[in-house]
């Protein structure tokens, strides 16, 4: 076949960047090698466009076991256990077919860390759709919700954290990106460099289909109306295969068989024998009559393209292959000798006794391209939200529309399709701060915590970047975890367009800053680009996946109030800072103003106080502030709990909106039996803690001052209709 | 006590029942579906997940398997059977228990914690429990809307082989304390020498205040004694 012009750019792929694969050969590639050419040089597997930006982040602290460029990171608990962790989109198939994008998005991410060896723990997901009016929005959230469920419930993994948010700038390109956690042995770590020429590379797991071909090379491109066509590429995933695979590789990994192991997760095939190949230096040789295929007549270029789900490839050591062989029959799974290491550094291809293919491993991927992108620094907004060019409103109205507001209800609707108690150590679930999961059998835990501030980031994407690694480190806080590491999930629009790079490059140089200075280094994650349909991008919407550590079970903190009577605080200095609130958002629908500054000295010196009042004991209930101020986090402590509030504005601050909906950072609200207080308010003294007291618990009344008087019942039930009337069922 | 727990491919809830099973005082064993034996036990238990990953019929391939021809033999002999969640669904394939677990009245997977109301103690099961006691246990399933004919409702009524019915936090028994659909509120029931249990509640799983509660420990402390 002649490879054309319209072939090339059919595959992803520029003109120039055709060229350089007729230089890197010294020939013409044929149309097999034409398609691995476009599998390794997308932007989804070679990080072209963000290679360069994302190297100034910070990937160590004395924690880190394996930073970024593995299957997932790793980080040491103690005691020999190990936390391997990682986060990844699945933001282009789950708009296409929503069931089965999410479902894979989840199996493709715990695959990422059994092949590690670690027995995942915990899932979590942070996913974003249009707004509730877009006609697609329901079927797009019934979908992906179900397909989360559906996969992780049937793996047995609980599902234990995450959030859901609507956002008009997602009504045509979803976000759904999922993350897992897993525990492992720190001396039994496996990876996926290659070692020594003459091994057995073994294909294990489902065979291949004709499903996912060219997946990823479609999340490397824009949406168009044409986007529908694309449904062949989204694969389907099975997690009754994925449980028996992820068995039996955590089986054999308890024998010395593997050298090295790595999934078929985006370019199936293809990446997993490259990337094996190219960490270790070697080369592969496959003979592609031996792929399980599960249709007839699958062609090499077929095989090398699919993304047939739950498979892995393992390179095994000599003499080992019949005693694995026998684990994975055991599990009804394909075990077949597939290929060999080799001396060559090439990609060999073998099909019916010819050499289909024959590629410099190098050209793959280190002589992959590498974009330095044009980029501009985005002019950003000082001017300050004037409340007297607004529509007034009264207070309480303001509040009960923000509860009762799609972003803002309760949840359950989605959290209860989840099983979160699955395997039997989830102390704190979903609705908390942070999500707790025990180590088995140890008196210890890890906190796990996903978020985003997609609105910050559009306004400012250098602040947003370092609000949103903040938001992390405090909710961890909050439970009484030390923060220990974070992953990544970067969703931006077109990094061909000079505003949306710039939007990438900040956004990395602010999360750079406060992951520094906190302390808090990215081990693992994952970029995703060209979020939009028709040159219209996506908000810049980084996800930050954080992880932190719980010595002792018994100082665990969460955010329900304990007892009527107690003192509430509020730490941490309110300014009332209203650009690009939850408050201007909800009810004027606007995103305006700056986004809330980080003081990186306050964060962490707030941050290291409350850590230590919980680990003294001195505190009931603990919550951070976020979006929507004072007001909404108070109400989230009620609602958990069923105790209302009596509390007043300090009397410095002029005006009640700004102090209560006003979103300044680094800020918590504790609540304090009134016998430590005086306690406590020594040692923020001493520490030099800004604080102010705001009011205290009482019984069932949700009180301020003469703006706000409702029952915690009444408030409840404000809460909790969105999600029932919306999807049209009342349970 | 010797207990059994029987691992399918898609088992999911195994690893918590048998680490709950040892945690009190049980002497656990696992076995393999294409086991043709049973190993000494006083109890079976046949535990939550998706076992063959739910192809076909919950539970349905399941009951098909090698070692639930011992698992039958050994339950119609009078040992204690004890089958949670999806191992509910598969002693309903079996024929050991009767009726059918459809899907969930909102056609959506639930899981949550709800209340239940001991209505029958007068069991291998139960005794630890006092009759009326309200209970909190996680409940996690797509399937799990009990259905019988009007004569077995009326047998498993009448024999008090109902030990479980969904309640709310004050033990009324209701249509909005039914979080699935179930016949009458059921949400676990008995066979008629009520030596085999099958519920959709997990007692595995409410055994640590830490994690949740100790609302289960009773269950497996009654077949103890």
């Amino acid at each position: 076949m002649k490879i054309t012009n319209e072939i090339i750019l059919s595959h992803g792929l520029k003109i120039d960047e055709y060229s350089k694969i007729k230089t890197l050969l010294n020939r013409d590639p044929n149309f097999l090698e034409l398609g691995i050419f476009s599998a390794m040089w997308n932007e989804h597997c070679s990080y072209k466009s963000s290679k360069i930006h994302l190297k100034k982040l910070p990937v160590k602290n004395k924690y880190v076991i394996q930073g970024p460029g593995e299957n997932a990171g790793v980080i040491d608990i103690g005691d020999d256990d190990a936390i391997v962790f990682k986060i990844e989109s699945h933001n282009h198939p789950s708009f296409i077919e929503p069931y089965q994008g999410a479902a894979t998005g989840v199996g493709g991410i715990l695959r990422d860390v059994f092949t590690m060896g670690a027995r995942p723990i915990a899932l979590l997901n942070s996913i974003h759709f249009g707004s509730p009016e877009n006609t697609k929005t329901k079927s797009l959230l019934n979908g992906v919700v179900s397909g989360i469920s559906g996969y992780g419930n049937c793996i047995g993994i609980p599902t234990i954290a995450g959030e859901t948010k609507f956002n008009r700038t997602y009504n045509e390109n979803i976000l759904v990106n999922a993350m897992a956690v897993g525990l492992a042995n720190k001396n039994k770590i496996f990876y996926s460099k290659a070692k020594g020429t003459n091994k057995s590379v073994v294909y294990v797991g489902s065979k291949t289909g004709r499903d996912g071909i060219h997946g990823a090379s479609m999340a490397s491109e824009e949406f168009d109306e044409n986007s529908e066509e694309k449904k062949p590429t989204v694969q389907v995933g099975d997690p009754f295969t994925e449980k028996l695979l992820m068995e039996a590789c955590l089986e054999l990994m308890k024998e010395n068989s593997i050298i090295s192991i790595q999934d078929m997760g985006a370019a199936g095939l293809t990446s997993s024998s490259v990337e094996m190949a190219h960490k270790g230096n070697l080369g592969i040789e496959l003979n592609l009559d031996k792929v399980p295929c599960r249709e007839e007549n699958m062609s090499p270029y077929e095989m090398m393209l699919s993304e047939s789900q739950e498979r892995m490839l393992l390179i095994i050591e000599d003499g080992k292959e019949e005693s694995a062989k026998k684990i994975f029959e055991k599990w009804d799974l394909e075990f077949v000798v597939i290929g060999k290491t080799t001396q060559t550094n090439n990609l060999v291809l073998k099909f019916k006794n010819e050499v289909v293919a024959s590629i410099p491993i190098d050209a793959l991927s280190s002589k992959a391209p590498l974009y330095d992108r044009k980029w501009n620094k985005k002019k950003v907004s000082s001017k300050k939200v004037d409340l007297k060019n607004l529509e007034s409103i009264k207070f309480d109205e303001a509040f009960l529309k923000i509860v009762s507001s799609a972003n803002h209800s309760n949840k359950k609707w989605v959290t209860e399709q989840y099983d979160q108690m699955v395997m039997g150590d989830t102390v704190e679930r979903s609705g908390t701060d942070a999500a707790i999961v025990r180590i088995h059998n140890k008196d210890k835990a890890i906190a796990v915590t996903v978020d985003s501030s997609a609105n910050y980031c559009k306004s400012n994407p250098k602040t947003g970047g370092k609000q949103v690694v903040c938001e992390s480190w405090r909710n961890l806080i909050a439970v009484g975890a030390k923060p220990i590491a974070i992953t990544n999930c970067l969703n931006f629009g077109n990094p061909e367009n000079p505003e949306i790079m710039g939007e990438f490059a900040e956004n990395i140089l602010g999360m750079k800053e406060a992951c520094e200075f906190l302390n808090y280094p990215v081990v693992s994650g994952n970029v995703s680009f060209y979020n939009g349909t028709n040159k219209k991008n996506i908000f810049p919407t980084p996800v930050i996946g954080g992880v932190g550590l719980i010595k002792n079970l018994k100082r665990i903190q969460n955010h329900r109030f304990k007892k009527i009577d107690s003192q509430i605080i509020v730490i941490g200095k309110t300014f009332g800072h209203l650009g690009q609130s939850v408050f201007l958002e909800e009810l004027y629908s606007l995103q305006d103003g700056p986004s809330p500054e980080v003081n990186l000295t306050n964060e962490k010196n707030n941050g290291e106080i409350i850590l230590k009042l919980i680990t003294s004991g001195a505190i009931n209930s603990v919550h951070d502030i976020s979006s929507g101020g004072i007001i909404l986090s108070l109400a989230e402590m009620s609602l958990s709990s069923g105790i209302g509030v009596k509390i007043s504005k300090p009397n410095k601050i002029s005006n009640i909106f700004e102090y209560f909906f006003g979103e300044d950072q680094s800020r918590y609200i504790l609540e304090i039996d009134k016998k430590n207080y005086p306690k406590v308010e020594k040692i923020l003294k001493d520490n030099g803690i800004y604080f102010q007291k705001i009011g205290i618990t009482q019984n069932n009344l949700f009180e301020l001052d003469k703006h706000l008087k409702i029952s915690v019942k009444e408030l409840y039930d404000i809460n909790n209709k969105w999600y029932n009337s919306y999807n049209g069922f009342v349970s | 006590m010797n207990s059994a727990v029987i691992v399918f491919p898609g088992s999911n809830c195994d690893r918590d029942i048998a680490s709950a099973l040892t945690k009190l005082q049980f002497k656990n064993k696992m076995v393999w579906h294409k086991d043709t034996e049973l190993p000494k036990s006083d109890l079976i238990v046949i535990p939550g997940g998706f076992s063959y990953g739910d192809y076909l019929r919950s539970g349905a391939i399941a009951a098909k398997s090698n070692i639930l021809k011992e698992v039958i033999k050994s339950a119609k002999s009078g040992s204690i059977v004890l089958g949670i969640c999806n191992g509910f669904q598969i002693l309903i394939e079996t024929g050991l228990l009767s009726g059918a677990l459809l899907r969930n009245k909102n056609l959506k997977f639930i899981s949550k914690d709800v209340n239940l109301k001991v209505v029958n103690n007068n069991n291998k099961f139960c005794s630890k429990y006092k009759k009326d006691n309200i209970i909190s246990l996680n409940i996690a399933h797509n399937e799990g809307n009990y259905f019988t004919n009007k004569d077995h409702l009326k047998e498993l009524e009448d024999n008090e082989l109902i030990p479980f019915k969904y309640c709310n936090s004050k033990g009324v028994i209701s249509n909005e304390s039914n979080p699935n659909g179930s016949l009458n509120n059921i949400a676990g029931i008995l066979n008629r020498e009520k030596n085999i249990l099958g519920m959709m509640p997990h007692p595995e799983r409410m055994i640590d205040d830490l994690v949740s509660n100790t609302d289960g420990i009773d269950l497996f402390s009654s077949i103890l004694n």
